[in-house]
């Protein structure tokens, strides 16, 4: 198993690391019995997403992963970070090897929980936008 | 200049200087085959027999129960072979361990299922076991016992000479994979009732692609190999003449200086463990602390994943393990520390740092150094140390 140059400068120099205190959303995905857990804040104004960071507890993958994902949706649109896909993740990430793919699945689905408890704080149902979210039952389903 | 500091001595060693002298010859002039009968090829020939007789010395057996094979997992490999041949008896019953290495774990799930019964011995929290457990699991249909030498991610070292002496006692075989414990403890398969014996030359200063099986006389041994007539016939294939020569130089080095290198390596990862007990917080050591082997240092760090602490061990220059180099393309947490009763989410936050004599002092302190502040890093960034820190999980360790 070997991880890319572009998976190791985002586990060495991780971007959007923290916490963002007034957070208009958050979502968090995975479990620490699989080994991973990926947080993800959003700050959101006007539909944009003005500010992200993430905490993640996992292996290499996995924040390089949460790094790169919250780096392609900043300052971008709600509508474009529904639009993530973990293929586009690894895509951006130069490859990952096929057991570290679930990490970049966990990176789209923590996005999208985060997106779906911003609807929900607004008053609105988020199932019409970001589909049904499903809380992974096993470690590393896809 | 970036230091670089090998802490993996478990998963491999650096060939010392005597072995790689020893083996060049046989690499570059005296590359005839031992097979053949004009002189250039006696004197490879020699030179095996010569090596399979100082290996015999070190463990205490007769040259003709010495058998050399591609790697220990081969060794291992055998045990299935020899439990297919004591099928035909009525032998149907296979014991081994929940915490040996996959080789011998792996080989017990396949005679699983060509119908063979298999008991796996449990572990305490020290991933000691005990003997008597061995004594009870045993049946009329058991044929072979396999029980692990030391332990290859935690370092438990095991009653090897009691747990021979209860197979002998009930009539059974006994195997041990001695791969971590060759050339770093003191083994006599005579006095320790031992009928095999897998070991592994790149784990004491050898080079990497050799390995020996010792296998008492009497015991009836298929070819695991069919081919030529070398290794008796057993093990056919031209023989890798400069690793055999490497496996034997080692393996002697390795005996004479044992006394010398255990307390000068057992000092040093003691200071190593102790100095990360005291420094870093909500931290475990894993494995028995007075039965190990010298070299080894097993932590897990709570809060945070075994591997990202690899990899950043890694960008310091430190080369580390988390549990065992196979299970690194694997992603459940390793099986022996899920046998020591950790839970899955400190299993996981699980580092292995093995020492040899190669090591120094400024080795050790340089990853006290380095280490807690890779950890403090990590833990910054964990959710599962967050709800630590905030009371919502604890563990008690």
């Amino acid at each position: 198993m070997m991880y890319s140059d572009k998976v190791w400068d985002h586990f060495s120099n991780p971007h959007n690391v923290g916490e963002i205190a007034d957070a208009d959303g958050i979502g968090e995905v995975g479990n620490a019995t699989c080994g991973d857990i990926m947080k993800i804040y959003l700050k959101i104004d006007k539909d944009i997403i003005t500010d992200v960071k993430f905490k993640t507890f996992g292996c290499g993958a996995a924040i390089a992963t949460s790094s790169m994902a919250t780096e392609m949706i900043k300052g971008k649109p709600i509508s474009e970070a529904l639009k993530l896909t973990n293929k586009a993740v690894v895509e951006a990430l130069e490859g990952l090897p096929p057991v570290k793919v679930h990490c970049s699945v966990l990176a789209e689905q923590a996005i999208k929980h985060a997106l779906a408890d911003y609807y929900r704080r607004n008053g609105i149902d988020p199932t019409p936008f970001v589909g049904e979210l499903k809380d992974a039952e096993a470690c590393h389903v896809h | 200049m970036e230091r670089f500091v090998y802490a993996d001595n478990a998963a491999t060693t650096k060939i010392s200087q005597p072995v790689l002298e020893a083996m060049l010859p046989y690499l570059t002039e005296e590359y005839g085959n031992p097979s053949s009968l004009y002189r250039f090829g006696n004197i490879t020939k020699r030179a095996v027999e010569k090596a399979r007789q100082e290996v015999a010395e070190v463990l205490g057996a007769d040259p003709f129960e010495i058998i050399f094979t591609g790697c220990g997992t081969e060794a291992d490999n055998w045990v299935k072979e020899i439990m297919r041949s004591l099928q035909k008896k009525g032998k149907n019953h296979f014991i081994t361990s929940v915490v040996e290495h996959h080789a011998l774990l792996h080989s017990a799930q396949r005679l699983e299922k060509e119908g063979f019964e298999v008991t796996y011995i449990p572990v305490d929290k020290d991933g000691q076991i005990d003997p008597e457990d061995i004594r009870k699991a045993i049946r009329p249909e058991t044929g072979l016992v396999s029980i692990m030498f030391a332990n290859n991610e935690i370092g438990t070292i095991y009653p090897i000479k009691e747990i021979g002496a209860i197979c002998h006692e009930a009539g059974v075989l006994f195997h041990t994979d001695a791969v971590q414990a060759a050339g770093h403890v003191k083994i006599n398969v005579k006095e320790m009732n031992i009928d095999m014996l897998s070991l592994s030359a790149h784990k004491f200063h050898g080079p990497k692609g050799v390995g020996a099986f010792y296998c008492r006389r009497g015991i009836p041994l298929t070819n695991i190999i069919d081919g030529g007539a070398q290794e008796r016939g057993k093990r056919a294939g031209t023989e890798n003449v400069a690793g055999i020569v490497g496996l034997a130089t080692a393996l002697s080095i390795a005996n004479k200086e044992m006394e010398e290198t255990t307390k000068r390596v057992t000092a040093m990862r003691n200071k190593l463990i102790d100095g990360i007990l005291s420094t870093i917080p909500q931290c475990r050591l894993n494995g028995s602390r007075e039965n190990r082997l010298a070299g080894n240092c097993n932590i897990s760090f709570l809060g945070i994943e075994g591997e990202s602490l690899l990899l950043r061990l890694d960008l310091a220059g430190i080369a580390a393990s988390s549990g065992s180099a196979c299970a690194s393309s694997s992603l459940d947490p390793s099986h022996v520390l899920l046998a020591i009763g950790l839970p899955h989410e400190v299993a996981h936050g699980s580092v292995r740092l093995s020492l040899s004599d190669f090591n120094t002092d400024e080795d050790v302190d340089y990853i006290l150094e380095k280490l807690p502040d890779i950890v403090s890093t990590l833990r910054a960034m964990s959710p599962m140390w967050e709800a630590m820190q905030k009371g919502e999980v604890s563990y008690d360790i």
